[in-house]
């Protein structure tokens, strides 16, 4: 047993109204300089959709994340071996093209602009080179299904369903779209610190936070490559790798990260939770079917006293342990198994988990052509307007049953406190349907306290970071309070 | 650690602190946005060495109830931006001055000692204003000191005050709620000097007309905390994830605690994803799904079965059990008027007899007059204004008879329309005859008109349908289905599942509707019979039920205190409040673009006119409408005049002008809108983008107003249809001497302005904020001080008002009179002045000021003495108290109390608080608001006790100590307190709800029958066939007369144009901001469905230009399935200045937004007045702005993108 903290977070998706307030948040604080542009460490898609940048999750096209070959684990993207070979040209790189290219507009000619005979305009310009320019993409540029014919129908995740279900998702009585919001998994697994060939990428071993070493990285973009969620980004002024750091300033200082604090439709949940090491590459090789039960495995119950016997042991401090116990991550992925990794299938063992969506229910045109909906009261997954497969190629790797026991148990919640609470579905109903989802009616409060009442302190449980103790590790922690903050503030040079 | 790559050698980590350096700030400070989002979010200012960094949400706000959801964090993706323009390339750092009017005035000034001369001279040579206005929008900006600035803007005002009158100095400045001192800092100077100030909740089609129509209230809603509360949701004209970002969770949150939300909503909108049922009503016909739910909630909850909750509510809160009569006319019988309880013997001497009703009183067999009614509020005995089912004459207890269809003397078949089908339906109703003094009356019950109406068969004769599957009979769940393109079995569901929830819980079913029902012309009526629903299942007035309409942050929460400061009536009453629609139809001469409105709103009767216009004239003449300028005189010059025939006191002079008026010597200025001594002269925006955004035909106002080019291509084809206007055949360009914009930032009609005066930033003042969506006083703080040198509104305005003083000196040495001409008011005596319209034009009656016309006041002005009036708080508030919706509250003890928490101000001799910080304006006002200060609450309370007669202060005694500082919001937002001027009772934590107050304390609603009306039996109504609730389909691309000179060119489409409230913007705000830009397309573009596309041959992101005889637009396509075939979406309302190329078919100039597509329309049925709760009162009342009936044909642009 090795246990370990990790940082862990859950995104409620039915909750996720689309509004990108966290991406802002993230830009305003960490990219928003020269060579960052085009970053998005914290994004938000609309499914179906090619995301960004795009068709990231095409991993015949960009070889990420890891396979699974003789019952060993190995990248994609290749062997190290293969990758040094390939270590000054890798063709596995998203282009400009693939994010898009970053742009701004020539604003002064509104106030400047000499009398004309006719009025002003800011045209659009390259944020890179100055010059004018046509604006064909952008970080968010199929949101709510914008150009749904190119973007939303090559969806790789659409390949799930028949080319009959494809043709009728797009008629007004199935269509639907739902928001992604995602960002850096700091996964268990990270193939980013796996291919990197400076050893610059690294994994907090006090929070599991993932991070690029500004000053070791050398700039291969390895990183880039073996990431499948493409959340590693080169920064072109700086010629390093730079990525979600989950907001550690923030966070040593009891912040949740930013993105997470300004989510107003509160969907976001963080937390620790404690896992065994030691398991890591084992849980890693399972076989599809078995990779989010084995996931959910490795999270360990911080209640049980011989867990926290060896947490102890293995040097998490009980404040830590403490925190977990009020980890609603806990709650959401082990407890009420509700919360799925995204594409587990890449075997990174990503440690940000998703609740899917509750979408409306389909419809149907009477012989005038007159709609009709299905008469199911809430949604419902029998009147699904996206096939369960769909999410299932998202969340689980194609397992429906995982799905669907999700779905049974956030409807389950509804029904319950809909017969409690109105009284026209009757509580026989409800229990049953508890039942099938196999929730008790103390499960239900909890579902819906978390879900619908709970508070930032409960959604974000931030863990203590004994930062004197990490410092001291350094220098003198009173040496670093007398002497913090003089000296030359330095600007940062190619980005650092 | 084999597997995990773990570093912890703490030198290989020191780099860390590259991160941590950029999370280190100095200050924190609690700001807001002041953008019209209702957001009204608190917000934390990071600065860091003297810079605004970033912003992030603060999350402090105090709690509600335990079992609510918290407010925290409130603040969306626009917001969380603002930073980016503090210091952007838009910023405006310096005043600036067109080039060329800078050129004529420092030439005037060398010639012209004198500011004023010099304006004279410049805007008395054609040349010149020619010059300079067609200049308008087209660079050429010149920075400026403040003092010429400040110069130019006052001799301008005192050289219009002069040659034509103070009420040609307009002012405009929307939404006081979002900054509320920095709108009364322009309005307070304004009105000290006699300007118009403008209305913009109604200019927007914000306002809901049945809003007033309904419950005599401008608008009053739940909290959006209140939404959790409710069982069944349904959600239409309305994107909450859009628009109500910070709102929307407790929305989805409420899904969890066994909420059903129902998504109304053309295209698949982002709230659709939230939805349990998203039903794509077609565009603008919401109002037929509407009267089909109607139609099953009375035939399977009133006729099949009876809910006692629902009947018990319809009887005491309703006017549905209100004997109407059941008129005789050549056409046959048709709804007439609630029956006058003086008509009958028992009452015939009742005080206000003529304002008071009756009900068929099932105890006595005999018609009552309940208490509560309107003419309760005026009558001299106080006390039985309320609503307890008692006899108004003797007290005796009353039980109302909802449907005389048991105690029926006769059926009377009686006339309705059915307008979506243009046919006449007759149908019984069950009828008494009741004995009146001029003879017996034939009379039903507001219900059975109801169940007549909706055509809910009762074994009556008539054409009745069979049942729902009729689709020939309105309003069945099958004869909506051509209308809605929604299917019947989903009304029909709807309707049960939408009444057994009501049912259940007792009303917890609410309508979350907004501007993509509102905004279509007949707005009224897609409302009212979705209110309808509302108060057959007894939800309004409930916590988790009724109307909730979010559309503009129109509440002032502070209201009665706000108002006293802003409208400068410490000092001078009454102040100038002009509608902004009916002034801009007017001026911008839109009017005269308009062929007819007949063709699809006809009436009968006198309102059986062809144009709009007439019966915008007839309103001013009646008093119903405010106008300004008042007349085609100077009104300064009329009290000279009245003077020299010998009239001094305003009683004289009021008779003198009366005969003025009657004799045509003197005439309304809105008969002859284009008469030069008619124009506004002189135009202060600031906080506002009011020459684009706000400006419903727009091109119409760059032509008219600014006199610069436009792209409209329109005819002027008013002439034939006319009457009552004077027709001049020249339309008027360039009406404007100046116009002034005061900004942050170079928006549209900054770039289009004359002036611009920079302004503080929101990051950068101090001010108010509320909003409907939430409780909460919350400040705008001044994180940084204002940046280069920009100033705040409040010091902006105290520095005009005192150049005024200044210069006056010269021009208006002394103090002189005003004659001010306003409208008949809701909430005073005013409301009972016509029961019955007459138009003493016609000779029908006396010309009478208050009663038949306007009311005339004379005032004194002192423009020498102006800057000291502005700066300090004058004796009026010592003296009238404080007002709102008809409460006093007395306040001359804390005028005294005041005057020793803030420094004071000497002038004249005479010590007075002074207001010459924004931050001691809004210590006054929260010290004087009901809402911040719980012993002016109670006050409240007791002042309305007196009225209602029975108990209220009560709901105040627990909060009389308590009073909010500005400090004290700067450090933590505070809940309002429980007020005598809201509705809501808001004691431990519970989530605001409007008209709670009416239903559990009996306080009357502020209408006719003192109940919710569903029935409105003024003429105009009638008239118009609105005195039921009923559908009018949306007005047809041939009768809007968009595209008449605009022809197809290459392949293009025809598409109704729908222009809802987007996602990267508020309004114009925010859409030139870069991240913003980043996160959509770079553009605001034009959003098509795919098929309709591929029609004519546009792909996703090609250029298109959209165009009709309005204007032209040239944008992106985003062609996306979401979208349904025949509409195409056009986020309201893009900068023309940011990536708009030019248009080819318009001489390849440059084109507009989404306001260069349309053309503003007034319902005129909608501006009635003088009579309960049609009454006017500013933003609460007229006819709003539409223009959602609007079509335009799309083509691919040919060729490159020309810039």
């Amino acid at each position: 047993m090795n246990i370990r903290a990790q940082v862990s977070m859950v995104f409620h998706l039915d909750k996720c109204i689309g509004c990108h307030t966290c991406s802002l948040a993230c830009k305003n604080l960490w990219t928003d300089r020269p060579g960052t542009e085009y970053m998005w460490w914290n994004n938000v898609e609309t499914k179906p959709g090619t995301g960004y940048p795009t068709l990231y999750e095409d991993q015949e096209l960009y070889n990420g994340g890891w396979v699974l070959e003789d019952g060993k684990l190995r990248l994609r993207l290749g062997s190290k071996k293969s990758e040094l070979i390939n270590i000054s040209y890798n063709p596995r790189l998203p282009t400009l093209d693939d994010y898009y290219h970053p742009f701004t507009y020539r604003y002064h000619d509104l106030i400047d602009a000499p009398p004309g005979d006719d009025q002003p305009v800011a045209r659009p310009i390259s944020m890179i080179t100055g010059e004018d320019m046509e604006i064909e993409a952008g970080p968010n540029w199929d949101d709510s299904m914008g150009g749904s014919e190119i973007y939303a129908a090559n969806d790789p995740n659409l390949k799930s369903l028949t080319e009959e279900e494809r043709r009728r998702f797009f008629e007004l009585q199935q269509l639907v779209y739902f928001y992604l919001p995602r960002m850096c998994n700091h996964c268990l697994n990270p193939s980013c610190v796996a291919a990197c060939p400076s050893g610059a990428i690294y994994k907090r071993g006090e929070d599991g936070i993932v991070l690029v070493s500004q000053e070791k990285c050398q700039g291969w973009r390895m990183c880039i490559s073996g990431c499948p969620y493409k959340k590693v980004y080169f920064n072109w002024n700086s010629g390093k790798a730079e990525k979600c750091i989950l907001c550690y300033p923030r966070m040593e200082m009891g912040e949740p990260p930013a993105c997470m604090h300004t989510c107003v439709g509160k969907i976001r949940y963080l937390g620790v939770v404690l896992y065994d090491a030691d398991r890591i590459e084992e849980t890693a090789s399972k076989p599809e079917a078995e990779l989010v039960e084995a996931q959910r495995d490795l999270i360990l119950n911080p209640f049980d006293p011989e867990v926290i016997r060896q947490a102890l042991e293995c040097g998490v401090d009980l404040k830590i342990i403490e925190s977990a116990q009020k980890s609603p991550i806990y709650k959401y992925v082990k407890q009420w198994r509700m919360a799925l990794p995204l594409h587990p299938e890449w075997r990174t063992l990503p440690m940000l988990f998703y609740i899917p969506p509750l979408l409306p229910v389909t419809a149907t045109l009477s012989q005038e052509g007159y709609y009709e909906m299905d008469s199911d009261f809430f949604s419902s997954l029998e009147s699904a307007r996206l096939p369960i497969r769909y999410m299932a190629s998202l969340f689980t790797a194609g397992d429906e049953a995982e799905v669907v026991a999700v779905y049974r148990k956030l409807l389950g919640v509804r029904i319950y406190k809909r017969a409690e609470s109105v009284g026209d579905i009757s509580m026989e109903t409800a229990v049953q349907a508890l039942k099938e989802a196999g929730l008790t009616p103390e499960d239900v409060e909890g579902i819906y306290h978390l879900t619908a009442i709970a508070g930032a302190d409960e959604r974000m449980v931030v863990p203590p970071f004994l930062r004197e103790q990490a410092i001291e590790m350094g220098v003198d922690t009173q040496d670093f309070q007398e002497h913090r903050g003089f000296g030359e503030l330095i600007w940062p040079t190619r980005g650092l | 650690m084999s597997w995990i790559k773990d570093i912890v050698n703490p030198k290989m980590r020191q780099w860390e602190e590259f991160y941590r350096n950029r999370w280190q700030h100095d200050t924190v400070v609690r700001s807001t946005h002041g953008v019209n989002c209702t957001g009204g979010c608190s917000w934390n200012i990071y600065v860091k060495n003297g810079i605004v960094t970033w912003e992030m949400q603060a999350i402090d706000y105090p709690k509600l109830e335990s079992a609510l959801p918290l407010y925290e964090p409130r603040g969306c993706q626009r917001g969380i931006v603002f930073s980016w323009y503090v210091y952007s390339p838009l910023r405006i750092k310096y005043p600036y001055l067109r080039g060329v009017l800078m050129d004529f005035w420092e030439s005037a000034r060398a010639k012209h000692a004198d500011p004023v001369e010099a304006w004279a001279s410049i805007v008395e040579n054609e040349e010149k204003r020619h010059s300079y206005q067609t200049a308008r929008g087209k660079g050429g900006f010149r920075r400026a000191t403040w003092d010429t600035c400040l110069e130019i803007i006052v001799a301008s005002m005192l050289y219009t005050a002069k040659k034509y009158g103070p009420d040609r100095v307009v002012g405009f400045s929307p939404i006081p709620a979002m900054s509320m001192l920095s709108y009364a800092a322009g309005s307070r100077f304004l009105q000290l000097f006699g300007g118009v100030l403008l209305s913009f909740y109604d200019l927007y089609a914000d306002f809901p007309p049945a809003s007033p129509e309904t419950w005599g209230e401008k608008t009053d809603v739940a909290e959006s905390a209140d939404w959790f509360n409710s069982k069944y949701i349904v959600v239409t004209g309305s994107n909450l994830n859009m628009t109500r970002t910070p709102d929307a969770h407790f929305a989805i949150e409420a899904r969890h605690h066994g909420a059903k939300l129902v998504v109304l909503s053309p295209d698949f909108s982002d709230v659709s994803k939230q939805a349990d049922w998203w039903v794509p009503v077609n565009a603008g016909m919401d109002g037929a799904f509407w009267m089909a739910v109607n139609h099953v909630i009375l035939q399977e909850f009133y006729v099949e079965r009876q809910v006692p909750y629902f009947i018990d509510y319809l009887k005491r809160y309703s006017d549905t059990p209100f004997l109407i009569e059941i008129e005789k006319t050549e056409e046959g019988n048709v709804p007439g008027r609630f029956v006058r309880a003086n008509r009958i013997a028992r009452y015939r001497d009742t005080d206000n007899g003529e304002w008071k009703f009756l009900v068929f009183d099932s105890r006595s067999g005999d018609a009552r007059m309940p208490q509560g009614s309107v003419g309760f509020r005026w009558q001299k005995q106080e006390g039985q204004w309320n609503l307890e089912m008692k006899d108004g004459q003797d007290g005796s207890p009353i039980d109302p008879q909802l449907s005389l269809i048991d105690h029926r003397e006769e059926e009377l078949e009686v006339s309705f329309m059915d307008f979506g089908g243009g046919r006449t339906f007759r149908r019984s109703v069950p009828v008494r005859h009741i004995e009146t003094i001029d003879g017996p009356v034939a009379v039903t019950t507001g219900l059975d008109l109801l169940m007549a109406q909706y055509g809910v068969p009762r074994g009556l004769p008539g054409d009745y349908p069979a049942n729902y599957e009729d689709d020939e009979i309105a309003y069945t769940p099958a004869w909506q289905e051509k209308f809605t393109g929604v299917g019947r079995k989903t009304v029909i569901q709807l309707a049960r599942e939408f009444a057994v929830t009501a049912e259940k819980t007792s009303g917890k079913c609410t309508i979350i509707i907004g501007s993509g029902v509102n905004h279509w012309y007949h707005n009224n009526l897609h409302y009212r019979s979705g209110i309808s629903a509302l108060i057959l299942c007894g939800c309004v007035g409930v916590n988790g039920g009724g109307l909730n309409h979010y559309t503009g942050q129109e509440k002032i929460t502070p209201m009665a205190s706000w108002s006293s400061i802003a409208m400068a009536l410490d000092w001078i009453r009454p102040p100038r409040l002009q509608n902004g629609p009916s002034f801009h139809y007017v001026h911008s001469n839109q009017w005269r673009y308009e062929k007819t409105h007949a063709d699809y709103h006809p009436a009968s009767g006198r309102f059986a006119r062809e144009h709009c216009m007439d019966l915008q004239v007839d309103a001013v003449r009646m008093g119903w409408l405010p106008f300004y300028p008042q007349f085609n005189r100077n009104p300064i010059h009329l009290v000279d005049e009245a003077g020299e025939a010998g009239a001094h006191t305003t009683q004289e002079i009021s008779d003198w002008l009366v005969d003025q008026l009657r004799t045509g010597r003197t005439r309304f200025s809105v008969e002859e809108p284009d008469l030069p001594e008619n124009w506004p002269r002189v135009w202060l925006i600031w906080r506002a983008n009011a020459l684009h955004t706000s400006a419903k035909g727009h091109e119409y106002f760059l032509r008219h107003y600014l006199g610069t080019h436009s792209n409209e291509i329109a005819k002027e084809t008013a002439q034939e249809s006319v009457q009552e206007v004077q027709w001049r055949e020249a339309s008027t360009q360039g009406k404007m001497d100046l116009v002034v914009d005061l900004n942050f930032r170079m928006d549209t009609s900054a770039l289009y302005s004359d002036i611009i005066l920079p302004s503080a930033s929101w990051y950068e003042k101090n001010d108010l904020n509320t909003t409907d969506l939430h409780s909460y006083f919350h400040p705008l703080g001044a994180a940084v001080p204002p940046c280069w040198e920009s100033r705040s509104d409040w010091d902006i305005f105290r520095a005009l008002a005192a150049k005024t003083s200044e210069l006056a000196k010269k021009h208006f040495p002394e103090p002189f009179k005003d004659l001010v001409a306003t409208p008949l008011l809701h909430d005073t005596p005013d409301e009972i002045a016509q029961p019955e319209v007459r138009d003493w034009t016609k000779g029908e009656c006396e010309p009478i000021p208050g009663k038949t016309m306007p009311h005339f006041t004379v005032v004194e002005r002192d423009y020498v003495n102006l800057a000291h009036h502005f700066n300090s708080l004058g004796p009026g508030i010592k003296e009238h108290g404080v007002e709102d919706h008809g409460i006093e509250m007395k306040v001359a003890d804390l005028y005294d109390e005041f005057a020793k928490l803030v420094p004071s101000y000497e002038w004249g001799g005479r010590s007075y608080p002074s207001l010459e910080d924004a931050k001691y304006a809004a210590d006054a006002v929260l010290f004087f608001a009901p809402e911040s200060n719980g012993e002016v609450a109670y006050r409240g309370f007791k002042d309305r006790e007196r009225h209602v007669g029975l108990p209220l202060a009560d709901l105040a005694e627990g909060q009389r100590s308590v009073h909010y500082s500005f400090s004290d919001l700067a450090r933590q937002p505070r809940r309002i307190l429980t007020s005598p001027c809201w509705s809501g009772i808001v004691n431990d934590g519970r989530a605001y709800s409007g008209f709670v107050t009416n239903i559990e304390r009996l306080v009357p609603w502020r209408t006719l029958t003192g109940r919710q009306q569903l029935y409105q039996d003024h003429e105009a109504y009638r008239a118009f066939g609105e005195a039921c609730p009923t559908f009018k389909p949306r007005i047809s691309l041939e009768d809007t007369f968009n595209i008449v000179e605009s022809k197809s060119i290459g392949r293009s489409i025809t598409l109704a144009c729908i222009t809802p409230h987007g996602k990267w913007h508020i309004h114009s705000t925010y859409y030139d901001d870069l991240r913003m830009l980043t996160l959509s397309r770079g553009v605001e573009p034009f959003w098509l469905n795919d098929k309709d596309a591929a029609e004519i041959g546009v792909l996703d992101n090609d250029w298109v230009e959209a165009y009709n005889d309005n204007g032209v637009a040239v944008t992106r396509a985003v062609v996306s399935a979401r979208i349904p075939r025949g509409i195409c979406i056009f986020y309201h309302a893009p900068e023309r200045t940011i990536s708009f190329p030019k248009s080819p078919m318009r001489k390849n100039r440059r084109p507009g937004g989404t306001n260069s597509l349309t053309r503003m329309r007034l319902k005129p049925v909608l501006m009635a007045g003088g009579y309960a709760h049609n009454c006017y009162r500013f933003n609460d009342y007229g006819p709003p702005g539409t223009d959602r009936d609007t079509y335009v044909i799309v083509h691919k642009l040919e060729g490159k993108p020309q810039w």
